[in-house]
C-alpha cells in the first residue's frame, strides 16, 4: 500500500543569493518557512512544484519537503530542514543571523 | 614555488572571462540550471544547503604568503570573514554570491590562483605530503612531479567528461603523510637498488561508500615514463569504468572487479599506445619545473635564543614539543600551526589568522605555506632562533595551539552545517570532543590519537583511516554516529573496524570519552598509543567500555 501523504513545502535556494527560500500561495518566495504555503494534497503539492520549478531565472533545485502545521505557520519535520530554515550550528550566520523578511517577499 | 608563465596567465584569463560570461547568461536567463550547472561545477562552485560555496585549488597544499593575503581578501570582501582548510588541501568559501565569483576568480588570478577542476568528474587537485622539500626523510621534493600532473590534467581533453572523478596525490618521504592509499592513483618517488630515482605507482585506493586500499600498480617507473604511464592508466578506467551505477564508477571499482594483474595488464597495452605520443616535451617541461622549486637559502646561525626560550617558557616548550617536526636543514624546523583550537570549527581560519600566517611566512618562513590533508596549516622552513617570535605572533591570534598529532587535532568535514550531501553534523561533535579534552586535560597523557568524522558516507573526514573515526548518519530522520577503530592513514593504511550500533548526537562525546578512558586502562605503559593498544587488543576489550550497558546485561 503507497504510503500516506504527509503536508510538504516546496522549497529552494534563491539563483543569485543562494539562500534557502520557500514557495508561497502567491507563487512568490519567501525566506520565512512559517510564511510558505503548507501543502495536504497530494496531486495538489505535485502540480505547485511544477509551477514552482518554471521559475528557473529565480530559483535553483526546487522540491517538496516534509512539514507540519505550527502556531505560526508551517514548520519542518526533519533536522535537514532544520538546518536549513536556521543555518549552521557552528556559527550564528545564516537565517539565524539574518532579519526574517515578510511574507510573498519575492527573492 | 612554480611561477606562471605567459601562457598560464593567457589561459587563467581566458577561463576566467569565459565563467564570467556563464555566470552572466545564467542571471539573465540564458542558460538554465541544467546547463549552467556543469559550467559552474567546473570552475569549482556548488550550490550547497545555505548558500554556494566556491572551492579553491591549493595545489598540492603550497601557498605563498601573497597567495594567503588573497586567501585573507576573499574572505573578507565576499564570504562571512573566513574560510575552510579541507582534507584535499583546498579551501572553501561558504556564502559567496553568484554575481561575486567572477571578481573572486578574477582576484585569485591575480596570484596564480583559480578553483578549475576542484570539482566535476574531472582529475581534481593534486595533493602531496605537506613537508615535501623540508621533510628529513624524502628521496626529493614531490612538488614538481605534482606541478607537471597538475599541468598536464588541467583541462585534458580526454579527461573532463569521466564516469567520475579521480584524485592524485604524490609523495616522496619514507613516511607516508599525503594518505597515498586512499587515492585513486598515488605517486611515491622511490630510488631503486641502483640507485635510480623513479616512481611506485599505486592505484584503486579510496574512502567513501566502499572504501579500499590502494595497490601497487607499477613498482619502479623510470622517471620519463610517468606521464605516459598516468595517461594510459586514467584512459583505461575512462574506458572500461562503469557508468550504468555512480557508485561503482571510481577506478576502485574498476580494479577490484577487473583484479589488478589484469587492470595492469590493460595498462601496459593502452601503455605502448601511448607512449610513443609523449616525445620528451614533458621532460623538457619537467626540467623547468624543477627549477622553481629550488630549495631556500637555508642560513648558518646560532639557535641559543630557542634554546633559551625552550628553557623559561613551559608554555612554548610544550608547542615545540608538540608541533614541530625535524628538518632535513641543521638549525631549522617544520611548524605546523594548528587551526584547531579547542572548541572551534576544525580547519577554519579568519582572515586575521590567514593575513598573520602570511605575514610570518614573509618575515621568517622563505614566503611559503602549506596546507595538510588534515586541516592544519604549515611554516616548512624555519629557521629555530625565530621560533619565540613566531610563537608570539600565532598567540596574538589564537593559532598557538599545542595540539598537533593529539585527540583535539581532529579532522572533519563540513557536515549538515553546510554540505548538501551530509546525513548528519561532523563539526559540532569535533568541537565538543576537543573542549571536553581540554577541560579533562588529558590529552597529552592520551598521546598520539587521530579522530577522524565524516557527515556522510562519503567519508571527506577520512572517518575508515582515523584512529577512531565516526561516521554521521540519518537513522529514521535523527543523527545517529558510528564508530570504527582501528584505521590508520600512514603507508600501513588499514580501514577501521565498525564497533557495534552507532551513538545518538548527545551520546557520541560521552562514549568516547569511555573508549579513551578505556584505552588509558589497557595500554601496557605510556609509550604505547591508541592504534598500538588496538592493535595488541583487538577491538573485543575496547567493546566492554563503549557498550557497558550490553556487558552488564549479559553478566
Amino acid at each position: 500500500m503507497p504510503r500516506a501523504f504527509t503536508p510538504k513545502v516546496i522549497t529552494a535556494n534563491a539563483l543569485l543569493e543562494g539562500d534557502v527560500i520557500y514557495f508561497t500561495t502567491t507563487d512568490t518566495w519567501t525566506r520565512d518557512m512559517a510564511c510558505a504555503e503548507l501543502l495536504t494534497d497530494e496531486a495538489h503539492a505535485q502540480l505547485r512544484l511544477i509551477e514552482a520549478q518554471q521559475q528557473v531565472d529565480y530559483v535553483v533545485g526546487a522540491y517538496l519537503a516534509d512539514a507540519v502545521a505550527g502556531d505560526n505557520g508551517p514548520e519542518p519535520t526533519h533536522f535537514r530542514e532544520e538546518f536549513r530554515r536556521t543555518g549552521p550550528s557552528n556559527y550564528f550566520h545564516g537565517k539565524q543571523a539574518e532579519t526574517q523578511p515578510q511574507d510573498g517577499q519575492t527573492v | 614555488m612554480y611561477q606562471y608563465n605567459e601562457f598560464d596567465k593567457a589561459f587563467l584569463a581566458e577561463r576566467n572571462r569565459q565563467f564570467r560570461a556563464q555566470v552572466e547568461r545564467r542571471i539573465a536567463g540564458n542558460l538554465t540550471e541544467d546547463e549552467f550547472k556543469p559550467l559552474r561545477l567546473m570552475n569549482g562552485l556548488y550550490l550547497q544547503l545555505h548558500a554556494y560555496m566556491l572551492r579553491v585549488a591549493i595545489p598540492y597544499g603550497t601557498l605563498s604568503s601573497d597567495q594567503m593575503d588573497t586567501l585573507a581578501l576573499l574572505a573578507e570582501k565576499w564570504d562571512k570573514g573566513y574560510g575552510h582548510f579541507t582534507t584535499r588541501q583546498n579551501i572553501q568559501y561558504n556564502w559567496p554570491k553568484l554575481k561575486d565569483v567572477p571578481d573572486m576568480l578574477d582576484a585569485l588570478e591575480k596570484v596564480g590562483m583559480h578553483a578549475i577542476q576542484t570539482s566535476g568528474n574531472t582529475i581534481r587537485n593534486v595533493t602531496a605530503d605537506h613537508f615535501s622539500g623540508a621533510a628529513a626523510d624524502e628521496v626529493e621534493d614531490p612538488r614538481p612531479v605534482a606541478e607537471l600532473i597538475r599541468q598536464w590534467s588541467t583541462d585534458h581533453p580526454e579527461f573532463q567528461f569521466m564516469g567520475r572523478k579521480f584524485k592524485i596525490a604524490v609523495s616522496a618521504g619514507a613516511q607516508d603523510r599525503a594518505v597515498l592509499k586512499a587515492h585513486d592513483l598515488a605517486i611515491r618517488i622511490v630510488k631503486n637498488e641502483a640507485g635510480e630515482t623513479g616512481y611506485q605507482v599505486l592505484v584503486g585506493g579510496g574512502l567513501g561508500r566502499t572504501p579500499m586500499i590502494g595497490k601497487v600498480l607499477n613498482d619502479f617507473l623510470p622517471r620519463e615514463d610517468l606521464l605516459p604511464y598516468i595517461e594510459a592508466t586514467v584512459s583505461v578506467w575512462n574506458q572500461t569504468g562503469r557508468r550504468d551505477n555512480k557508485y561503482k564508477a571510481r577506478i576502485k571499482i574498476t580494479v577490484h572487479e577487473t583484479g589488478i594483474d589484469e587492470f595492469r595488464a590493460k595498462v601496459e597495452e593502452r601503455y605502448k599506445s601511448v607512449r610513443p605520443t609523449f616525445k620528451g616535451v614533458d621532460q623538457a617541461l619537467f626540467a623547468e619545473i624543477k627549477q622553481h622549486f629550488a630549495p631556500p637559502a637555508f642560513r648558518d646561525a646560532p639557535t641559543a635564543a630557542f634554546d633559551a626560550a625552550y628553557d623559561a617558557d613551559p608554555l612554548f616548550r610544550s608547542w615545540v614539543d608538540t608541533n614541530l617536526t625535524e628538518h632535513h636543514a641543521p638549525g631549522y624546523a617544520i611548524v605546523t600551526v594548528s587551526i584547531k583550537k579547542h572548541g572551534d570549527t576544525p580547519g577554519d581560519a579568519s582572515a586575521e589568522q590567514m593575513r598573520t600566517l602570511a605575514q610570518i611566512a614573509r618575515d621568517y618562513g622563505h614566503d611559503e605555506l602549506r596546507i595538510s590533508h588534515e586541516q592544519n596549516v604549515i611554516l616548512p622552513h624555519v629557521h629555530k632562533s625565530d621560533l619565540p617570535a613566531i610563537y608570539a605572533a600565532l598567540r596574538e591570534v589564537q593559532l598557538h595551539t599545542a595540539n598537533i598529532g593529539l585527540i583535539s587535532d581532529i579532522i572533519a568535514c563540513p557536515g549538515m552545517d553546510y554540505c548538501a550531501l551530509a546525513t548528519a553534523r561532523s563539526i559540532p561533535v569535533a568541537q565538543q570532543i576537543a573542549t571536553r579534552f581540554a577541560e579533562l586535560k588529558l590529552e597529552h597523557d592520551i598521546g598520539h590519537l587521530q579522530i577522524k568524522i565524516s557527515g556522510c558516507i562519503n567519508a571527506c573526514g577520512h572517518h575508515h583511516v582515523g584512529h577512531i573515526g565516526i561516521l554521521g548518519l540519518d537513522r529514521a530522520g535523527v543523527e545517529n554516529y558510528q564508530i570504527t577503530l582501528g584505521g590508520d592513514a600512514t603507508w600501513d593504511a588499514t580501514i577501521g573496524q565498525r564497533a557495534g550500533p552507532g551513538f545518538a548526537y548527545d551520546e557520541i562525546v560521552p562514549a568516547i570519552e569511555r573508549l579513551v578512558n578505556g584505552y588509558l586502562e589497557l595500554r601496557d605503559s605510556e609509550e604505547e598509543t591508541f592504534l598500538q593498544t588496538y592493535r595488541r587488543l583487538g577491538l573485543a576489550p575496547f567493546k566492554t567500555y563503549l557498550y557497558p550497558e550490553v556487558q552488564a546485561n549479559a553478566a
